[in-house]
């Protein structure tokens, strides 16, 4: 089966300095990450903020150069950033960012906004580029007479869904959603998952969903990877992983979901903040809070192995075996 | 027994655009009070209100009485005794909160010296005491740092600290882990929890997530459109939400359990507060609403089984026979 989007060993090196005369110091924010996304898949990525999963959004389309590593899109390598070649392909893949407002050109209205993508990549005609606005709209279930609206005339959740239709606009084969319906009501939440689901649907589209909200990913991805200090540490089916976790930073995490009439007893509440980049700690990046860490997760970096069922996992005490025994 | 804090009527306008529309709310000594609902619906202006907060532009009636003490339109230096003291309020974002270029020891000692007239060493002992309280590790090597020098979930734990300061009786914690990572979250949570039980301190849990809401209070008021709709004990607002707006936000949240099935989501978006329906604000959402919801408008009033509803036609009361069986088989 060939992939849509073949990642692989990805590497992002951002240079922090501490203060004003420090010396720059290497700050690894995706840390060899290698992924496959199959077409009409949703791959969900969740991490804490500081995690290096926006980083690897922006990677896996080529707008943040990788350093190391290679990102294939269907068979193909990546052309360079910027080359006319990369400029075309992006069509083919867009993007959809946290704050709608941020996103769209407060000066221009709605419709000529999600024209945009047709005018720069010669999609179409006259004629057809406003026919094409228009189902859009309807695609995502905007009103026509809202076609001549400003940005600010308009509610989060619809702001986002102009957002969508643009990004949708030149028929992309895939798309990176960097955390959408992080800033909108749990109600619009709702109305805006369901959007991307049946968008999906219809399309067949392969997704990248970015997000902290794990009750979103699951819901909607079909595979999700967890993400810590730039690594991936767990990867899986989204309903096996969320029901049966095996690494210990993903088992805290599903913990730490607050889930309506159920009391805080009980729960594993991780200890201690995610740590610097910049400081990494040697071996396991996840031993300082892991409650079960042993020598062997001080000195050597896990790497991420099968644990069966399509399953991956980064952790040296999670064996195919003992996996469900860890909790 | 008497309320620490009662809110009689309160009604906000800016502009002449009523926002808050007379809302009508106890705090008792000790308790946890959450208050819910989507952006915009007033859950923010109430408490802003009641402390004198808002802006000018603002028009405040209604009463607000903290004791004998009445809030709402109380000159300035009176306020600001309570404000901090007796009534203190945490903020979403604690990053812009403290002062980025004061060092956090000091803005600490500075909330000790308004609130207790504490300082120097004293001072810098009781700062010191507060962020081992809230969970700082090694406060003491860390009292000369700015705030960009700790995380966010350390910077919200410096402001529950410097809330505390005032060793106040109720504290307003409004959204303060919207912006914090989910492990961190939990954390926080936690943390609010305890103090409220160590101190005794009664606390208004101001949140959208209803999740983290259940996890810290007693007592749940959902408002909607500058009203409150649906009132009563977490236990049975949560196992059996009776107004449609509060079954709609639950029927909202996607589940970390059961089928990968799509969302309910409530059509439609928070009404314009300039533009309301005639009748119910929650009517062109509802989909149990009929000609009286779209005409008249419900009152707030108390239910046979403790709780208050302001819903002509609310859902029915017995939802239990699901949770019935689990917990005889447990």
């Amino acid at each position: 089966m060939s992939f849509l989007l073949e990642a692989d060993d990805l590497v992002r090196i951002y240079s922090g300095r501490s203060g004003l005369f420090g010396k720059a110091q290497p700050v690894r924010a995706v840390d060899g990450v290698s992924l496959r996304l199959a077409q009409g898949e949703t791959l969900g990525i969740v991490g804490e903020s500081g995690s290096g999963k926006s980083t690897l959004g922006r990677m896996l389309l080529g707008v943040d150069p990788a350093q190391g590593g290679s990102v294939c899109f269907d068979g193909q390598p990546m052309p360079a950033t910027g080359s006319a070649d990369w400029r075309g392909l992006r069509a083919r893949m867009q993007m959809v960012h946290q704050d709608p407002l941020a996103a769209l050109d407060r000066r221009l209205t709605i419709a000529t906004q999600i024209r945009e993508p047709l005018d720069i990549h010669k999609i179409g005609t006259e004629d057809t580029r406003a026919a094409r606005v228009q189902d859009l709209m309807e695609a995502v279930g905007l009103r026509p007479d809202q076609a001549d609206r400003y940005p600010h005339e308009l509610s989060g959740g619809q702001r986002q869904r102009v957002v969508i239709a643009r990004a949708l606009a030149s028929d992309p084969d895939m798309l990176v959603c960097d955390e959408p319906v992080s800033a909108l009501d749990v109600s619009i939440q709702a109305q805006v998952v369901n959007l991307l689901r049946t968008l999906q649907q219809q399309t067949g589209l392969g997704m990248v969903f970015i997000s902290h909200d794990l009750k979103v990913v699951r819901n909607l991805c079909d595979r999700v990877a967890v993400m810590y200090l730039g690594r991936i540490v767990e990867e899986g089916p989204s309903e096996e992983l969320f029901a049966n976790p095996r690494h210990p930073y993903t088992q805290a995490l599903v913990s730490s979901v607050p889930e309506p009439g159920k009391r805080l007893d009980g729960r594993v509440i991780l200890q201690g903040e995610p740590p610097n980049p910049a400081k990494r700690p040697s071996g396991c990046a996840f031993h300082p809070r892991c409650h079960m860490a042993s020598d062997i997760c001080r000195g050597v970096i896990p790497e991420l192995h099968a644990t069966g069922e399509g399953r991956t996992a980064a952790c040296h005490l999670v064996t195919d075996a003992t996996a469900t025994q860890v909790a | 027994m008497g309320n620490l804090v009662e809110i009689r009527d309160l009604s906000v306008a800016f502009d002449g655009v009523p926002v808050l529309h007379g809302v009508n709310l106890q705090v008792a000594p000790g308790e946890a009070l959450g208050l819910v609902g989507e952006s915009g619906c007033g859950k923010s202006v109430t408490w802003l209100a009641a402390l004198g907060l808002l802006p000018s532009k603002a028009t405040v009636t209604g009463s607000v009485t903290l004791g004998q003490a009445e809030l709402v339109d109380a000159p300035r230096p009176s306020l600001e005794n309570i404000r901090g003291g007796r009534i203190a309020m945490i903020f979403q974002d604690p990053s812009s909160a403290l002062n980025p270029v004061i060092r956090v020891g000091r803005q600490m000692m500075e909330a000790l010296k308004l609130h207790r007239d504490l300082r120097g060493d004293a001072a810098r002992k009781e700062a010191l005491r507060l962020m081992d309280l809230v969970g700082i590790p090694d406060a003491k090597n860390r009292f000369n740092l700015y705030p960009h020098e700790f995380s966010g979930g350390q910077c919200q734990r410096i402001m529950i600290a410097m809330a505390l300061a005032g060793e106040p009786d109720l504290l307003i914690a409004d959204e303060p882990t919207t912006a914090l990572d989910a492990t961190i979250q939990a954390q926080i949570l936690d943390l609010l929890a305890r103090l409220r039980a160590e101190m005794q301190m009664a606390t208004v849990f101001i949140s959208h997530d209803l999740g983290a809401v259940a996890q810290v209070c007693e007592r749940v008021c959902v408002m909607y459109a500058g009203r409150i709709v649906e009132q009563g004990p977490v236990e049975q607002l949560f196992s059996c939400p009776r107004h449609p707006y509060t079954r709609g936000l639950f029927d909202a949240i996607p589940r970390l359990d059961g089928p990968r099935a799509p969302l309910t989501p409530i059509p439609g978006t928070v009404p314009d507060p300039r533009n309301l329906p005639a009748g119910c604000a929650f009517a062109p959402r509802c989909s149990h609403a009929r000609d009286f919801c779209h005409n008249d408008r419900p009152d707030l009033l108390p239910q046979q089984d403790g709780r208050a509803l302001a819903c002509a036609y609310p859902l029915p009361e017995a939802r239990q026979h699901k949770a019935a069986p689990e917990q005889v088989t447990s």
